[in-house]
Order: structure tokens, then sequence, then C-alpha cells
């Protein structure tokens, strides 16, 4: 570069200046975007009578008192509903990751009469807005007397039902040499054989990928969870903090602010350690 | 599958009759044809399961209570096309749902795709700190359907919120966003435009897929940026557009937790923002009218099927699939 002849620096100048003025526009824009976050991560530290009399960033005053009163100020204590959020998310993730990687096998590798009305039929499912099936599932789950227990959020994961992961898992599977297949079954590997000692261990990438994604949409979900769970103990986060807005939470910013952000600590732990998954799982469902 | 080729002595007989014992004849085929069968419907169980007791059922038993007067206690009373009848002459509120989630998902899918596209752009090849740039980009995407982001949002375009403590500095006394109905509306759009990094990440996965030597031969004949941009990335975009546009569309006619918080459960100010979703919510789980909720539920499922047919028919007129098709 450093060698060129000279009619040409002016446009390697020109070139650095446009490269420069880009980067200066994707990083203020990466800074408006994210504003709203970095401000309630600072709004959480700031006493409330500051909150919004000082739009900046940067505290005047730092102080943990949010969090000390967010934590206690519903029924139960904070903890208590994040704990909630945990079973039911670890739970959700042990079922998609079970039943999809199951489901994806026999779609990807066996062969079955009717195999490509199921495979039809479970793409289509993928489309189904939830609120076609939501009225009986409630109905059947309240004869049950399932409400306010986890398992009208958990028994649909075991069966399965977000086939979204399903299809993931089947783009997956097909990448793989159908050699090692072969070989297996040489070796005498029955299907099950193949399927935890072949296809599993090859699926890694693929079984992180769901197992993010099903982290970060069950522990955001909030339709569901506020439908089935209605009494104070039962609560996840996402349905407790809902209750701040309700009557005199209204006023307590801070302490609201204080637990969203804990509520949100584990969304972006695992953004942070499973974005290649993340980012990969969208790209390979989104082009195939 | 050109893999197979690659196999030993007779790969065929090899991959469709594994460890078979030496020395059977005729029917064996077919034996192990039904076990493969066979295996396959015992790893399929689950899923067959949900699909009958978890999907396909209560699809079915929605399109029956969508006929019916239910309330959870009583039994169920066939009033015919009554529900449907009385969604479209008499519920004001419905047809207001159905106007501010249309307007939803007109302004905001395209917006927000516009933004996705346009950042995929510039999130060049071989740009520095591209993964960062999109890790920055896509965060919003994964927090926005949070209950979080949605009381922050309330309490940012809340009267006293943060933007109008900005707006202030520069002497503008702003409304109250969220309380005002002309504009609570549009303080959900700009979430679900916020949330533009997922696509995004598509829209790059999709430039990747472009082979950068249709861009140097393009060069080499003096095509200009713009000319190589209009020519070259938008038509073997179009499939990725379309993916987006589908989904995007299917996604934001469904949206509630958005609505739900920032209205905190009311779809106010004056229902300006009263999502279908939400209004679903309302009448079959606060108001206990089960078979006018399912009913409802069943014109969102025919709304959002008559637009995604719409898409793919029209996706023959603007998506071009090269020569994979």
């Amino acid at each position: 570069m450093a060698t060129q002849s000279n009619p040409r620096v002016p446009l390697l100048y020109r070139r650095r200046f446009s490269r420069g003025a880009k980067h200066l526009m994707l990083i203020g824009f990466g800074l408006v975007m994210l504003y709203p976050l970095l401000w309630m991560v600072s709004a959480a530290f700031k006493p409330e009578e500051l909150i919004f009399r000082e739009p900046g960033l940067w505290p005047s005053e730092v102080t943990l008192e949010n969090f000390t009163e967010g934590w206690y100020s519903l029924k139960n204590s904070f903890g208590h509903y994040l704990w909630n959020s945990a079973v039911i998310t670890a739970l959700s993730v042990i079922a998609n990751l079970v039943a999809c990687s199951m489901a994806a096998y026999a779609f990807a590798r066996l062969d079955f009469p009717f195999k490509k009305l199921w495979f039809a039929l479970m793409l289509g499912s993928i489309m189904l807005p939830h609120h076609v099936t939501v009225v009986p599932q409630y109905i059947v789950f309240a004869k049950l007397e399932w409400i306010n227990t986890i398992w009208p959020l958990i028994l649909p994961k075991f069966l399965a039902t977000d086939a979204f992961f399903i299809f993931l898992m089947v783009q997956f599977i097909r990448t793989l040499p159908r050699e090692l297949d072969e070989a297996a079954a040489i070796d005498g590997a029955g299907y099950w054989r193949t399927y935890f000692r072949v296809i599993i261990p090859l699926c890694m990438p693929a079984l992180a990928t769901t197992g993010i994604f099903t982290f970060i949409w069950t522990w955001n979900d909030f339709f569901s969870q506020n439908l089935y769970l209605t009494k104070s103990d039962t609560l996840t986060a996402s349905v407790a903090l809902r209750q701040f807005l309700d009557g005199s939470g209204e006023s307590s910013w801070g302490p609201m602010f204080a637990m969203s952000l804990i509520s949100l600590a584990p969304i972006f732990g695992f953004f942070l350690a499973g974005q290649k998954y993340l980012i990969r799982g969208m790209a390979t469902t989104g082009l195939k | 599958m050109p893999h197979q080729v690659s196999v030993s002595p007779s790969p065929k007989q090899v991959r469709l009759e594994p460890a078979r014992p030496v020395g059977q004849h005729r029917g064996t085929k077919n034996a192990w044809k039904r076990r493969e069968a066979g295996a396959a419907y015992v790893f399929l169980a689950p899923w067959f399961l949900g699909l009958i007791a978890i999907t396909v059922g209560p699809i079915v038993a929605s399109l029956y209570l969508s006929f019916t007067d239910y309330s959870l206690l009583e039994e169920a009373q066939w009033v015919g096309l009554d529900n449907y009848a009385r969604m479209f002459t008499e519920d004001d509120r419905f047809l207001q749902s159905l106007k501010v989630t249309t307007i939803y998902v007109v302004v905001s899918v395209p917006m927000q795709l516009a933004f996705a596209l346009l950042l995929a752009l510039l999130l060049d090849r071989g740009l520095r700190g591209l993964t960062i740039y999109r890790s920055v980009y896509y965060l919003p995407s994964l927090l926005g359907g949070s209950v979080a982001i949605a009381i922050l949002w309330r309490k940012i375009f809340g009267t006293d919120g943060l933007v109008n403590s900005v707006l202030l500095w520069f002497g503008i006394e702003g409304p109250g966003w969220v309380t005002d109905p002309d504009t609570a509306l549009g303080t959900l759009i700009l979430l679900h435009v916020w949330t533009f990094g997922a696509p995004m990440v598509i829209f790059l996965a999709g430039l990747r897929q472009i082979p950068q030597s249709y861009y140097e031969a393009a060069s080499v004949d003096g095509a200009t940026k713009l000319t190589q941009f209009r020519h070259i990335t938008l038509p073997l975009l179009t499939p990725i557009i379309f993916f987006n546009l589908v989904l995007e569309i299917i996604k934001s006619f469904q949206s509630f937790t958005q609505s739900f918080i920032v209205s905190n459960g009311t779809g106010g100010p004056v229902d300006s923002t009263l999502f279908y979703t939400l209004y679903l919510y309302m009448k079959g789980f606060k108001n206990f009218e089960m078979g006018y909720a399912a009913a409802m539920a069943w014109v969102l499922l025919l709304i959002i099927a008559g637009l995604t047919g719409v898409n793919f028919l029209m996706s023959k007129y603007w998506v071009f699939y090269g020569d994979t098709k």
C-alpha cells in the first residue's frame, strides 16, 4: 500500500476517510440502540429521585437500595420468582433437546410411511398461531386442575410441539455424512445406538442453538406463564415483574428497574456465552 | 444423495440392510423396512402425541367451540355463526383491535426489515469489528420480547420519562407518549423496529452466500456500486427478503406482551394499543367468553393463512430463485 504511486494517494485517503465515517455512524447508531438498556442499568443504581432528573448515564450518586427494596417488595422475595422461572426454563430446555432431537433423527434419517405428509404437517405447525390452540388447551388443563402447576408449560415441550427446533435439527442432521450411520450399522449398531452414539454427539452445535433459544424464549415468555400461573407462590419472574405496574408499584421505578435488570441478566449471560450458536442457528434455518 | 457413491462394494444394500444375518432371502427386505418404520414411529412417538393432543385436537376443538357459547362453568351452547356475525357487525372493539394490529404490522414490519437490510449491507464482508456490531444490533431482538423491556419502554415514553427529559434539554415539552392515544401505538411500533437484529442476521448470512466473483465480474465491466446492488445483491437476496417478510408478518400479527405491558393490560389509552391477541385474551380469559375467543382465534388463523398465501402468490412476481429452481 505504502509504495503506491502518487496519483492514487488521494483515493486511498478518501477511502480511509469514508471508512472512518462509516464506523462513526455504526458506533453512533449502536449507542442510540443500546441507550435505553444502558440507561436502565444506570437507573437501577440511582437513588429514586434522581432517575428522571438525570437522563445521563453516569449516576452522580450510586446506591444498591433499589435492589434490596425491589427484592422484597412483592409478596414473595424476587429470588422465589427467579427460581420458579429457572425450574420451568431448565425443564423446557431438557424437554426440547430430547423430544425434538428424537423427532429430527426420524425425519432426517429414517424411512417410514407417509413421511412427506408428516413432515409437511410438522412444518405447518411452525407457522400455526398459538392462539388457535390455547382456548381448548386451557379448558383441558383447567379440568385436569393443572392451573398453577408447571405442567401446562412444560408438558407440550416434552411432546415436541416447538417444531421450529425439529426443523433446525433436521437441517443440521442432513449435513452429516450418512457413511457414519452406515459404518455404525455395519458394526451392529441399532437405531437407538446410532442416535445416541453418532447423531447426538455430532449434533452438538444444533443442540446448543436449540438449548439457548429455548432458554431465552421460555425465560422471556409472558403469555403462557401469565395465563397458567396466577397464585403468588407459583409466579415466574416475568409475571411477577408485571406486578410492579399494579397499584402502588407505579411509583417505585428504582426497584422495578433493579428487578428488571436482574431478570434480564441470565438472557444477557446466555447471549454472551452462546452468540455463535444463536447467530449460526438463525442463519441456517433462515436460509434453507 | 451423492455421498452414497463413495461407500464400498454395494452401498445401497448396506444402507438398507444393516447387519443383516447371513443366508436370509426374500421378504427380509420388507422386514427390515418394517423394522425401520417401527423405529421411526418410536422416535416420533412424543411428537405424534403432541400433534394429536396439543395441536390438531385443540384446533378442531377450537373450531367447534367457535360455534358455541361457552364459559368453562356451563355446558357449551350451540349458537351457529353467531360469534362470527357479532364480531364483524356489533363488536366495535374487535374491529378496533383488527385496525390497530393491521396498522402495527403494515408500518412496523417494512420499517424493521428496511433497517435490517440497510445495516446488513453496511456490515460488509471484511469490515473491522463486524462481529461486535452484529452482536450489539442483535441484542435488542433477544430482549425485546421480555416484560422487563416493555416496562422500560413504558417508562421511557412516559409523561416524565427519558424521552421527554431529553426533549426538555432542547426546550420541547413532549406529550405523554404512552398515555396519548395518538402516539401510544407509535411507541410499540418503535419497539418492534428496535428488534431488527434478528432479520439482520439472516440478511447477513444471505449476503455471504452471494459469490464474490459476481461483483468482481461486474466491476470489471465497469458497474458502479449502485448498479451492482440493484442487479446483483437485490435480486439474489429476494428469497431471503421474502422469508423474513413472511416470518415477521406472522410473528407481529400475534404480538402480545408489548401491548399488554405498555398499556398495563388495558389496550389503552382509548383502545389505541388494543392488539388482536390482547383482545382475544380479554374475551377468553378475563370475561370467559371462550366460544367467542375461539372464533377470534380462527379468524386470526384465517387472516394469517390468507396473508401468507397472498405472500406466496405475490412472490412469483418479485422473488428470484436463480438457477436453484
